[in-house]
């Protein structure tokens, strides 16, 4: 009676504390999901509120008096169509050769080449050594790679990570579908083209969305190697969002520093939050849409990672 | 390995002349593999000359000067102070990662408790969403959030009226953990992902049996789940210390101002430091020294990813690359 009373008591116990363990991890992922996606919203709600009420930091929750005018604006601002015109080039080729690069070598490498192990090491082994970022952009500025379109692309084509990953991917496919046609007589680039790349899609895919993800997201490239050198034909949308961001920051410390400023230069200065936030916006809405729909394949590429090359 | 096995049975004749048309279609891109991973190297040589645009431009103009730059790093009264500043703040934040390592473990954990799929559902989708965008972005949020004009300020003018903005962002106030948390905000929930999947692969049956046993939930954690999870930990945990010291360069970039990036400043990381060298804000640009430093930050990397491969070897009985 005593033994069950207290096996009771103990379970009533645990039960408490379980079912209070849960609404803290309810409560605890609330919080951390609002956290990661309140600032986009909040930008978002700017954007399209009245200008004069975002300036007084009137906006919190909802948008008020909305309008969609600094859409329309923001191309009005010269640099605005070079530099997404800039990001859509090099994320659309980028995206399609190194894809294109990574499977087409994944596929020869489970070919019987000429020293086959040794090249695979020669270009797996890259991933745990860099020559670091200054030696690299004096190297890059001496073939001529600086000051151009191509250090987006070029530097990007052998990524080993891919190479492994189709790799991996195409030997899993039934040497048997490849052999058929090979007494067809088909060539390596036929069967590539014909055969192996169409049952490939899978990882296509996979490839694919993570290379145009980092192709749109990069920026510290467009501001080494062609800024820095004071080519600034080759801007990207990040770029661009960097430059307004960073250059207000610096004014509005530089206003603090010195409070004799007039107040309508601050006005003035204070504008551009807008803009800054609709080029953001602008820059995040195509990840936005891209990613709910491709989620998946972006969580397969993580589980792709725990594959050793 | 089993492919070529059977092609070398089936084609002998082929085989010698096969196996060099497969490099010949190869060929091309290791070509390039060399140009852009491999060639970087030579640019080491730029350490130990005196190579000084504009004035010198090129490396056969330039003088030799040996270890110059090494031996300054250590001795240099001013060179030293900064690159051992620099070396602080790398070790200080990719030490406050490493410890605080196990943050996705439990994140995962505690979504796999939770019982509403959907719910379950949005909450991934939602915490992974910041891994896709750029850092350019992050610091745009950072921005309308906590510059002088930032939503922080309105929260408190809505407050207090008489309110006096502050700019959050210029000042080197916790960058340490303001690093990291940003880092959180970014990672936690996509580096999550891969316990997630390491916990629907643990055994149900251990569950079972363990319930009928009479495990309450907290006992199934802590006897199941967390050791289950142990291997993928110890994996995720070696490579983040053989990467300790390539902290990447963009976050601190975007996020250095004139007081955090001094030459005691707590964002500068030898990745940054080694930028500034190279492309200053002010004064002259010293090419063979950010080299010198980017040479002794490799070959540190290098070594680190040897010993922790060791120790995963000798730990794993399995090798780590």
């Amino acid at each position: 009676m005593t033994h069950d009373g207290k096996v009771i008591t103990h379970k009533r116990k645990e039960s408490m504390r379980s079912r209070l363990f849960t609404v803290m991890t309810y409560v605890l992922f609330i919080l951390f999901a609002l956290v990661c996606i309140y600032p986009f919203w909040y930008i978002f709600i700017c954007t399209i509120s009245s200008n004069a009420l975002v300036n007084k930091g009137e906006i919190f929750l909802w948008p008020r008096e909305i309008h969609f005018t600094n859409y329309s604006l923001i191309f009005n601002i010269e640099a605005m169509i070079p530099a997404a015109l800039m990001s859509l080039y090099r994320t659309v080729l980028g995206t399609v050769c190194t894809t294109l690069v990574s499977v087409y070598m994944g596929y020869l490498f489970t070919k019987p080449m000429w020293g086959r192990k040794f090249w695979y090491r020669f270009i797996v082994i890259t991933q745990y050594f860099s020559a670091g970022l200054i030696p690299t952009f004096l190297i890059y500025h001496n073939i001529g790679l600086t000051r151009s379109f191509w250090v987006y692309i070029l530097p990007w084509l052998i990524i080993p990570f891919y190479i492994i990953v189709s790799k991996t991917y195409i030997e899993s496919i039934p040497p048997s579908l490849e052999e058929s046609a090979k007494v067809d007589g088909a060539g390596l680039l036929t069967s590539f083209f014909r055969i192996i790349f169409p049952l490939s899609m899978p990882i296509v895919a996979t490839v694919a969305i993570w290379i145009a993800v980092a192709q749109w997201n990069s920026f510290y490239d467009t501001l080494m190697y062609n800024v820095n050198l004071g080519s600034n034909q080759y801007n990207t949308l990040q770029y661009v969002l960097y430059k307004y961001v960073s250059k207000t920051n610096t004014l509005l410390s530089e206003i603090r520093a010195n409070a004799s400023v007039n107040p309508d230069d601050i006005q003035k200065l204070m504008n551009p939050t807008t803009v800054q936030m609709t080029v953001a916006m602008i820059v995040t809405i195509p990840v936005l849409f891209v990613y709910p729909i491709f989620q998946k394949h972006f969580t397969k590429g993580i589980m792709l990672g725990a594959v050793k090359g | 390995m089993d492919a070529s096995k059977q092609i070398k049975r089936l084609k002998p004749r082929y085989q010698s002349k096969e196996k060099w048309v497969i490099f010949g279609l190869a060929a091309p891109f290791l070509i390039i593999a060399f140009l852009f991973l491999y060639l970087p190297l030579y640019g080491w040589i730029y350490a130990f000359f005196g190579y000084n645009p504009p004035k010198i431009m090129t490396l056969a103009q330039a003088p030799y000067i040996g270890f110059k730059h090494f031996i300054n790093l250590f001795t240099h009264p001013a060179y030293s102070k900064q690159f051992y500043n620099a070396l602080k703040n790398t070790c200080v934040m990719g030490g406050l990662t490493i410890i605080t390592s196990w943050l996705p473990m439990t994140f995962a954990i505690l979504i796999n408790e939770l019982k509403a799929k959907k719910f379950k559902k949005v909450v991934q989708t939602v915490t992974t969403l910041p891994n896709f965008v750029s850092w350019t972005l992050v610091f745009a949020i950072a921005y309308v959030i906590f510059s002088g004009n930032g939503l922080m300020n309105d929260l408190q003018k809505l407050m207090n009226p008489s309110h006096a903005p502050i700019n959050y962002l210029m000042n080197d106030n916790n960058t340490w953990l303001k690093m990291w948390l940003w880092q959180q905000w970014k990672w936690l929930g996509w580096n999550a992902i891969i316990y997630i999947a390491a916990i629907s692969g643990i055994d149900q049956e251990l569950y079972e049996a363990a319930r009928v046993d009479g495990a309450g939930r907290f006992r199934l954690i802590w006897h199941i789940t967390v050791p289950g999870l142990m291997m993928t930990y110890l994996v995720v945990l070696m490579l983040n210390a053989a990467n300790f010291l390539s902290t990447g360069l963009e976050q601190y970039l975007l996020f250095s101002n004139p007081f955090n990036s001094s030459s005691t400043g707590k964002i500068v990381t030898l990745d940054l430091f080694t930028y500034y060298k190279a492309f200053p804000l002010s004064g002259m640009a010293d090419f063979p020294f950010a080299t010198a430093v980017g040479i002794l930050k490799s070959i540190v990397g290098v070594a680190l990813l040897f010993i922790i491969n060791g120790i995963s070897n000798l730990t794993r009985k399995e090798s780590l690359v």
